[in-house]
């Protein structure tokens, strides 16, 4: 008798894991993808931080000299700080009595006694910055954090965007076929016969400057590549028998395609919003640096690029530095956990 | 294939209407008044409601989206018109109002000349900064962007075959993943990082090359001020490229006629470039195929960045001007020249791959 109760419970039906578990253990076992996965998350949190106002804040503060040194170089000259040092203290210009020409002469008392009334607190400008100043002395890695912010909000919101439209056109497109497909094949095909930069650049010419402008623009002219492989897939899974299941129960068109088949297919979808987040970060860049991404108050990558261009022309190259290094390190992690990411949801795979 | 050829051509009317509407709603519906655009600080109603007049966009939008079609269609007339009408007629000073001598092409530099008089009272659409001739102007620009986009077309696609053979051909080693990821990192640098370091370098610290520029002599562009550019363009079109063909090759590695082939004793050089190699090439053609469209548009970053008067810049100044008209025409002609040259390339891979047939 007790040796029945004692017996091990019979084993229960084990459910089998999904594609998605499935993935993250293959993720999981991935290396190179893993550590990518670590620098994007660390990026993110950057930009979090940097909007939240955790870090970065004071981006815009003059903090150190006009291209300040940066702190391991700390001996080089810094001429324009000297000569912008020696502008203050008034160049010597031989007195000249005008008064007797000078319109203005009678009332120079006047204006130094208004002037003597406002103070003027001269900030403390440091010498050397931890990677160095710009133009106006800010810090440069404070706004390469900030350019960070804007890159990858940017990058992220208009390639979630792309992805949306991609993805809810390619699966009415695929799912319903007939007039429904013709129709879209036939808006597909006009924005993909203009060349693409030349539509960026037309959609470019009509807006205003703005990050929501570049948002949109991204995000309007980049849904092609999704659209096309979501609608390879619907057309796929709209003839399988678990969608003609859902059919005969009765379930909607819409419920088909968005409860049934959509999770089918989202790791297409994943795998391409993905890889538009990095197409995104670069067309900023480069939009931001024609000024024609980003306005002028904000920072970017592409402004500081910008900015970088002629100042490497008097020796300052941290800016350049900083910017290009932040963006590849973000980047190729972004493109690395790409690649592992669609080989980990590669359902051929087991 | 003849039925096919037409089906496609018909295909491209709907199409060409489409990207006609798009650009119509985003320019004449959506942009703004350009009436505002051109009049800059004239407050002056009664001027402004002139340029409106002269743009006719004061008309309802069926009869600008008529002038629209009109225009697209002038643009062509215009041009055939400058073939076929004799050179003598283009005494009038032709280029004069051109900065940079856009004289690239030697083919392309008599025509240009003949169109600038179009005597016969030819009236294409002007562009609103400069009152040229956008046709005009478009056909000028393309010289310099094909001296620049041909040769990097080229060179980029031989080099790149060559390496990914080479990379395929060391599979799985620590050369091969090491490659990869330095094209991947390559990959990942802005392509203006490149040149603002390779025109310091090599233009402004070592003087190798001009820094930037364009001359009206077809050798001397080639020789002195395309090579930088083109570097840089292969340069940075190389690594996605390589990684793109090695994958090709790689696919084609595991096939069974390659086993075959092995186990008839060829040697692997052999398996590689004459039977892998035919076969990986038909996927790297329709590449290639995909790219040449690009060749029009050119880079426009550059072309900016090192003056070329290319087509690229001429639309990116137009953008900063707001010069609505020669981006319009660009767009809708660029689309038609894509359409063209697609059409081309799927015949043409027929005669590549004997596969291949038209539905």
């Amino acid at each position: 008798m007790s040796a029945v109760l004692t017996s091990p419970p019979t084993p229960r039906h084990q459910a089998s894991p999904g594609l998605w578990t499935l993935a993250w253990r293959r993720l999981k076992r991935d290396k190179i993808g893993m550590v990518a996965l670590v620098v994007v998350a660390f990026f993110l949190l950057l930009m979090i931080g940097s909007y939240t106002g955790l870090i970065a804040k004071n981006w815009a503060k003059e903090v150190g000299v006009s291209y300040a040194n940066p702190s391991f170089m700390a001996g080089a000259e810094n001429l324009e700080a000297a000569q912008a040092a020696t502008k203050d203290t008034g160049a010597k210009v031989p007195f000249v009595d005008l008064s007797d020409i000078d319109p203005l002469a009678p009332k120079y008392a006047e204006w130094e006694k208004r002037t003597a009334e406002i103070k003027i607190t001269d900030t403390p400008r440091a010498d050397t910055l931890l990677f160095g100043g710009d133009k106006w002395g800010r810090d440069v890695i404070q706004k390469a954090i900030k350019g960070a912010e804007t890159s990858i909000f940017v990058g992220l919101v208009a390639a979630l965007l792309a992805t949306f439209i991609g993805t809810v056109l390619g699966g009415l497109s695929g799912y319903m076929g007939g007039k429904t497909g013709d129709f879209l094949e036939w808006f597909y095909n006009v924005f993909t016969s203009i060349p693409y930069i030349l539509l960026i650049l037309a959609f470019a010419a009509v807006f205003k400057r703005g990050i929501d402008t570049i948002i949109f623009i991204l995000a309007f002219t980049g849904w092609t590549g999704i659209y096309r492989l979501v609608r390879a897939e619907y057309i796929k899974h709209a003839s399988r028998e678990y969608v003609k299941a859902a059919q005969a129960i009765g379930a909607t068109h819409t419920r088909r395609m968005f409860v049934h088949i959509l999770p089918n297919v989202s790791h297409v979808c994943l795998v391409q919003l993905s890889s538009h987040v990095v197409q995104f970060i670069k067309a900023e860049v480069i939009l931001s640096f024609l000024g024609l991404g980003v306005p002028v108050d904000s920072v970017s990558w592409g402004t500081m690029l910008a900015e970088a261009q002629s100042e490497l022309v008097i020796g300052k190259w941290w800016q350049l530095v900083a910017a290009s290094v932040s963006m590849a390190l973000l980047v190729t992690a972004f493109s690395m956990l790409t690649d592992s990411l669609r080989d980990a949801l590669d359902p051929k795979i087991k | 294939m003849g039925a096919y050829v037409l089906r496609r051509i018909g295909q491209m009317i709907p199409t060409l209407a489409g990207v006609m509407l798009l650009i119509f709603v985003l320019f004449n519906a959506v942009g703004g008044d350009p009436a505002l655009v051109l009049a800059g600080k004239i407050t002056n109603k009664e001027q402004i409601e002139n340029i409106r007049k002269q743009l006719g966009v004061d008309q309802p939008y069926h009869v600008q989206l008529g002038y629209f079609a009109f225009e697209v269609a002038t643009g062509f007339t215009c041009t055939w018109r400058s073939f076929t009408e004799k050179p003598d007629a283009a005494k009038a000073p032709a280029n004069a109002d051109l900065k940079a001598g856009p004289k690239a092409d030697p083919k392309a530099d008599p025509k240009a000349a003949t169109k600038a008089a179009s005597p016969s009272g030819c009236q294409a659409v002007r562009s609103w900064s400069t009152n040229e001739e956008v046709p005009k102007i478009l056909m000028t620009r393309i010289g310099p962007t094909l001296t620049i986009m041909i040769p990097v077309l080229v060179l980029e696609t031989i080099i790149a075959i060559f390496l990914a053979i080479g990379v395929a051909y060391v599979r799985g080693t620590l050369t091969d993943r090491m490659i990869m990821m330095i094209c991947t990192v390559a990959m990942s640098i802005s392509f203006l990082v490149y040149i603002i370091v390779a025109q310091y370098y090599f233009g402004f610290k070592w003087g190798v090359f001009p820094v930037q520029g364009w001359s009206d002599n077809f050798w001397k562009n080639v020789v002195t001020y395309a090579p930088l550019p083109v570097m840089l363009a292969i340069f940075v079109g190389l690594a996605p490229a390589l990684r793109l063909y090695r994958s090709f090759f790689l696919d084609e590695i595991n096939n069974d006629y390659v086993r075959t082939a092995r186990a008839k004793g060829l040697s692997e050089n052999t398996v590689l470039l004459k039977h892998v190699m035919r076969n990986a090439l038909i996927p790297i053609i329709t590449n290639v195929g995909i790219a040449i469209p690009s060749l029009f548009v050119g880079s426009f970053l550059l072309e900016s960045f090192f003056s070329i008067p290319g087509l690229g810049r001429e639309i990116l100044v137009a953008v900063n001007r707001s010069d609505f008209p020669v981006i319009k025409a660009a767009t809708v002609y660029l689309a038609m020249i894509t359409m063209i040259i697609n059409l081309l390339v799927d015949v043409a891979y027929k005669a590549i791959d004997p596969r291949v047939t038209f539905k």
